[in-house]
């Protein structure tokens, strides 16, 4: 089956003071057109930074890409030249942020901003790019587009903000839409609301997502698929419904007890997940998880786990077999 | 509502300025010597002395001497130079256009200069161009400008043979002097622009131009530079105020006839009204243009609205 995009061993790195970090290290999946894929793992496990590498936005110095293919309709965006990165970046491909406050110029108006991308990517002249810039306004929700597409960022709300943030990103109907984090800077209820709209909108115009979130709530509900990170690398994945009934990797386990779940009955406490994750420059030999796992066997220490198939799409990285 | 702005901007002028009136009128009475002395010569009797003091009416009491001072000012009047016998306005009308043309030829040369190379050496951070030019600021801004002048005028006026090298008869003679005083501001605003423009190029919204697939260039120019000019226009508004002052090392050394040389002259002459009267109007010059700054401020950054 051709895949739409196919990320495959990608490796990035951060070369600090302290030592190299590895942020992703060698991560692989796959996304079907229309699909949507969640990527989940707490802060600073890798989720934002692979997400970055897909359309090379990975500041360097420091950040660099040491290695790995991302395979977007066909072409290596890792190998192509930087006019042809353009042209899928906001065309093929667009992101939305977590920050709405940070992500959007201060000192433009929205308009222009979600513009852009029609100006550079279709061509549009002023007019027909303002016309098409209502019409996106309209689409994710902002009430009375006419009067407030000469806005300015901050005269609008977080929840507002984040919808101008999904117009801009749709503009030019990418292939793919990465939302890294989109609703973590807002209030809870509008959280839900900018969901469905993404959902609404992305399943309407056929757009695959990778939808990043540390929220597991967030993924049950809105993902087809989900692949869970830790120390920059994928633990396990499969479909979502399946890696959340029967989790395969302990840190999955852990991190779905530490969650409450409102679909189920109330049982005892939650339980947290005891320790720190690693550190990124010295990362133990062995599996990653090792130190914070209840499971953990001698074996574990010395021998790094592979990815393996535990069930149906069903991945995980762990050398005890938690479901039997 | 920007003009109500400025109309109240400008009512807050007049106390600010009967502020510095006061400051001034006092501290130019504070400096030891006395202006009927230095008219009268030193071979003049004691009468003689007495006699020019009370024509100055340097005889009352300071306080009175003071009103009238501000009595007048509100008439437009700022008094007789006691060393030329003429109008104060007349003496400054005759040097503030010298002042005005310097002034804003270096400030030009500074900002042009200044805010191209801040934006060179911050968006290739670390390379040849921002190394050198950042050291070329830094010779900018430890430099003494008197030093400066003398060795432009060496290189150019004595050795070359390019330039004048004094004298304000001339486009020409202009260029030394404008180098020489913009000097100094070109370095500050070439390195508050670099520092300016490597904040704002990390900043996120300029990750979310990037990823809309904008040209860099378009992103420097449309997405960082206005950001990163609002404290850039702080700094060459400071500037402006500054070499309004008048220029006074600069002018000395080019013998640039400009108020900074007649505020010299008349303080060694203890010219008492026409000190006050240059001091009067560099603050006013000065007040004048921190408001521009502030209305520029405001077409910057829509953020900022003045009520």
């Amino acid at each position: 089956m051709n895949s739409l995009l196919r990320v495959e061993d990608l490796k990035t790195c951060f070369y600090t003071d302290a030592g190299m970090v590895k942020a992703v290290d060698g991560i692989s999946y796959d996304i079907q057109e229309g699909e949507t894929m969640g990527l989940v793992g707490e802060s600073g496990c890798g989720k934002s930074v692979s997400a970055l590498s897909i359309l090379r936005l990975i500041p360097y110095p420091p950040g660099k890409i040491t290695g790995g293919k991302v395979v977007f309709e066909g072409k290596d965006l890792l190998q192509i030249s930087e006019d042809e990165i353009r042209d899928v970046r906001g065309n093929r491909i667009a992101m939305i942020f977590q920050e709405p406050m940070t992500s959007l110029n201060p000192v433009l108006t929205i308009g222009l901003q979600i513009g852009e991308a029609l100006e550079i990517h279709r061509g549009l002249k002023r007019k027909e790019t303002r016309d098409e810039v209502l019409k996106l306004l309209r689409m994710v929700g902002i009430p009375d587009p006419e009067r407030r597409i000469d806005d300015y960022p901050h005269q609008f709300s977080g929840g507002m903000r984040q919808r101008v943030m999904i117009a801009m990103a749709l503009s030019c109907n990418p292939k793919l839409l990465i939302a890294d984090e989109p609703t973590t800077a807002v209030d809870v209820t509008i959280q839900a609301q900018l969901l469905e709209t993404i959902k609404d909108l992305t399943s309407r115009l056929g757009t695959a997502v990778i939808l990043i979130t540390h929220n597991l709530g967030v993924v049950a509900r809105y993902v087809n698929r989900m692949a869970v990170m830790y120390a920059g690398r994928i633990i396990e994945s499969g479909p979502a419904t399946e890696v959340y009934e029967h989790p395969r990797h302990p840190y999955t386990v852990g991190l779905l007890a530490s969650v409450p779940r409102l679909d189920k009955p109330r049982v005892g406490r939650l339980v947290p997940i005891d320790g720190q994750p690693p550190d990124l420059i010295r990362l133990p030999p062995g599996c990653s998880f090792f130190p914070r796992c209840s499971h953990r066997m001698q074996q574990c220490s010395m021998e790094r786990p592979e990815l393996r198939i535990v069930g149906a799409g069903h991945l995980a990285a762990c050398l005890k077999d938690l479901g039997s | 509502m920007t003009g109500q702005y400025i109309i109240r901007r400008l009512l807050i002028m007049l106390p600010v300025l009967l502020g510095v009136s006061l400051i001034i009128f006092i501290m130019v009475r504070i400096i030891p010597g006395d202006p009927s002395m230095v008219m009268a010569g030193p071979h003049a009797t004691k009468d003689q002395v007495e006699q020019i003091r009370t024509q100055l009416g340097l005889d009352r009491h300071p306080v009175s001497q003071y009103f009238i001072f501000i009595g007048n000012l509100f008439r437009g009047d700022l008094g007789t130079s006691t060393r030329t016998s003429l109008p104060v306005t007349k003496e400054i009308m005759a040097r503030l256009p010298n002042t005005l043309l310097l002034a804003l030829a270096s400030i030009l040369i500074a900002t042009v200069l200044g805010v191209l190379t801040g934006i060179i050496a911050g968006v290739k951070q670390n390379s040849k161009f921002d190394y050198l030019s950042m050291l070329v600021a830094l010779f900018g801004l430890s430099m003494p400008v008197f030093w400066l002048g003398l060795m432009l005028m060496l290189l150019f006026s004595i050795h070359l043979g390019w330039l004048p090298a004094v004298g304000a008869e001339s486009f020409k003679h202009l260029i030394l002097p404008a180098i020489t005083l913009g000097a100094n501001s070109m370095a500050i605003i070439a390195r508050m622009t670099r520092s300016s423009m490597l904040e704002v190029i990390r900043l996120d919204y300029i990750r979310t131009a990037r990823a809309k697939g904008l040209k860099e260039k378009l992103v420097i120019s449309r997405h960082a530079l206005k950001n990163a000019l609002i404290p850039v226009v702080t700094v060459i508004g400071l500037q402006t105020g500054t070499l309004l002052g008048g220029a006074v090392l600069t002018e000395i050394v080019f013998a640039w006839p400009g108020v900074g040389r007649l505020l010299v002259e008349a303080i060694l002459a203890r010219d008492y009204p026409v000190v006050q009267g240059v001091v009067l109007l560099v603050a006013t010059m000065f007040i004048f243009v921190n408001l521009v700054v502030d209305i520029l401020y405001a077409y910057l950054d829509p953020r900022i609205r003045y009520q």
